[in-house]
């Protein structure tokens, strides 16, 4: 790694600086500053360049803004428009066919198996066996990482056999949307509430794999269910964010095993897009992406143009905690060797696997947070 | 912010260069990630292609980072940031080959519209506290600042194009890029025309092709992801469109992904702006 700043490790000081993430989505760096055992800092900084996606929609139709913040991230498009989407029916009270509903959880099952593949196998794997990346553990461990693709390969079929294509599908089904399955939005609200209830003590939350299959194990599939049984491993994801890998893993087989569900089920809708009207109102949604819930909120002028607009990704909500973690965890390095200590604090960030195009908007809430 | 990657110096001679794999980079600017995840999409042929390249940057998929130099440089994202103008100057001289990827790196992207608004306003709206923010008034493509040696277009790029310019790219041969527009791929598709058959407005007829017309496969019209096709004339399909539907109407249909091509926004600059500024009576309350 060329862009290390390494300071003395060991005595109970430490400086840590990673100019730029690697094997992270968008581009973030890390500080860590630790004084006599005593953290002083501990940052992890968004730089990406800033796209004010919010002010980008106001004067939009809802359909157009279904398009626009697709492309806030190119890894979960599904996420913005399945939250846009849900969000416009709640608020113009529109209702689809059950069967296309069907279709959409099909599709965001789609980029659950294809985002989480890309970072356990791609992305965070490397970290575990000792490689720069999957390319050269690929070298060593050719089928390990075939596996991953094909598992990945899978989940982008199933988005462009629905959407038309694997990035910032096309939605040619659904763009009359409307609600979610009805057991999805009880799951959503009471994921959403146990998060919550972290977060009204006035500490910081964590959203994501390991938060939802620890506080709704109970909503998994059979199959994800005796898969996170068989870890033996229930408390270390709750308490060890480096297990974060499992918590992915088991969402692979909740998320296959609930699209082969939905492909078995399927009968083609009575009628593919329901007829809507444009008009006033507000509308307000959260869906769980794969990094962890994400909420939009829309007002819609009289014409039923875009008025304001609040986007809010999962990495943005994790970054608080993801910098108490850091300071919790800076600790447990200071006798490693200075390239080791790095390596294990970088690892810690990615295994939240943050999203950082489209976190950029809270920027300067952590900066102002931290000064 | 980020303090550049040193260039590695002392390069083998050039037979022996010329045996090697190219050395390839990935960088991006302000973008969505996606066009690079375009080639992680690649699952079927990711593996072959690292073995043919050597692929010595790519945050994204590896920790182990080059400054250059570059034989092929794939740069995503447009240009909306100080420091990035200085970031792509020292790129391009670092890379024999540079090619943008996708229409934020080709056009300026979905983000080129907040060059019609005013830059202090909605920085102010977006952040409480702006002034930890840096960026320029404008977000537009690399083009604008450097010189580039080819693109591949789209929102995102078309795995299909990635894989032709990678396989002529190893091969020592041209890529066949079509500059023809989305029609032609209705017709080899066998999808009926939207904007004739349904009176759907499409912007196929100046759009490049290379998505394989998914949306009016999906019944819909072309929104333009791709950007203009050579000699677009944009003029006259803007006066179809102009056939029952108000100004900010037609502005709304070009104001997309690639707003910011010349063919593109001569448009919406004749109709007033992008629908925002287009049409501000229609948000009186706003």
């Amino acid at each position: 790694m060329h862009d290390l700043d390494l300071a003395a490790g060991g005595s109970g000081d430490l400086a840590i600086d990673v100019a730029m993430m690697t094997r992270v989505e968008g581009e973030g760096s890390l500080r860590l500053r630790v004084r006599n055992g005593v953290v002083e800092e501990a940052r992890l900084e968004i730089f990406e360049a800033p796209r004010y996606f919010e002010q980008l929609v106001i004067g939009r139709t809802p359909d157009e803004v279904i398009d626009i913040v697709a492309r806030i991230c190119g890894i979960c498009p599904i996420a913005y428009q399945m939250t846009a989407v849900h969000a416009f029916e709640h608020g113009l009270g529109i209702e689809v066919d059950p069967q296309v509903r069907a279709l959409r959880r099909l599709m965001y099952c789609g980029e659950w198996i294809e985002s989480h593949a890309l970072h356990v196998y791609l992305l965070h794997l490397p970290d575990f066996l000792g490689y720069a990346s999957a390319l050269e553990l690929a070298k060593d461990h050719r089928s390990a990482v075939e596996a991953g693709l094909a598992l990945k390969k899978a989940g982008n079929q199933l988005v462009e056999l629905i959407g038309g294509r694997a990035i910032h599908p096309n939605d040619g089904l659904d763009i009359a949307a409307t609600d979610w399955l009805t057991e999805f939005q009880e799951s959503q609200v009471s994921w959403s509430h146990a998060l919550q209830s972290r977060d009204r003590t006035g500490r910081p939350y964590l959203l994501g794999p390991s938060s939802r299959v620890i506080l709704a194990g109970d909503q998994l599939h059979p199959l994800a269910a005796e898969a996170l049984a068989g870890t033996g491993l229930i408390e270390e994801i709750r308490t060890n964010p480096y297990r974060s890998i499992l918590a992915r893993a088991i969402e692979l087989v909740d998320a296959t095993a609930e699209a082969i569900e939905i492909i078995d089920a399927y009968e083609p809708p009575a009628r593919a897009a329901t007829p809507w009207t444009p008009g006033p109102g507000s509308a307000a949604w959260a869906t769980e992406a794969p990094r962890g819930l994400i909420f939009h909120a829309y007002e819609l002028d009289r014409n039923g143009l875009i008025k304001s607009a609040r986007i809010v990704p999962p990495t943005s909500q994790n970054q608080a905690g993801i910098e108490a973690d850091l300071a919790s965890f800076a600790p447990q390095v200071l006798d490693l060797p200075m390239d080791q200590a790095t390596h294990r604090i970088e690892q810690l960030v990615r295994s939240y696997d943050p999203c950082i195009s489209c976190a950029t908007h809270f920027l300067n809430l952590s900066v102002e947070e931290l000064s | 912010m980020t303090a550049p990657l040193p260039v590695e110096h002392g390069r083998q001679s050039p037979r022996a260069a010329a045996q090697k794999r190219p050395r390839v980079g990935v960088v991006k600017f302000a973008s969505c990630d996606g066009c690079q995840l375009t080639l992680l999409d690649l699952e079927d042929e990711l593996l072959a292609v690292a073995e043919k390249v050597d692929i010595v940057e790519f945050a994204e998929a590896t920790s182990r980072r080059s400054g250059g130099p570059f034989d092929v440089l794939f740069v995503e994202g447009s240009i909306s940031a100080p420091e990035q103008v200085d970031e792509i100057i020292k790129l391009r001289a670092v890379s024999k080959m540079l090619v943008t990827i996708g229409a934020c790196a080709t056009a300026g992207g979905i983000q080129a519209i907040r060059n019609w608004f005013d830059h202090e306003e909605i920085r102010h709206a977006v952040y409480a506290d702006p002034r930890y923010v840096e960026s320029l008034a404008t977000s537009k493509p690399v083009a604008d600042y450097v010189a580039v040696d080819a693109e591949l277009r789209g929102c995102p790029i078309s795995p299909a194009q990635l894989k032709e310019f990678l396989t002529a790219l190893v091969t020592g041969r041209r890529p066949q890029l079509l500059d023809e527009a989305v029609c032609l791929e209705c017709k080899r598709r066998n999808v009926v025309c939207v904007a004739v058959a349904r009176g759907i407005p499409c912007l196929g007829p100046v759009t490049r092709t290379g998505c394989g017309a998914i949306c009016p496969a999906y019944g819909r019209g072309c929104y333009g992801c791709f950007g203009p096709r050579e000699s677009a004339n944009t003029t006259s399909l803007a006066a179809w469109f102009a056939d029952g539907r108000n100004a900010t109407e037609v502005s709304r249909l070009f104001s997309g992904f690639t707003a910011w091509s010349e063919p593109f926004k001569k448009i919406i600059d004749a109709n007033g702006g992008p629908p925002r500024l287009a049409a501000p009576s229609e948000t009186p309350d706003a």
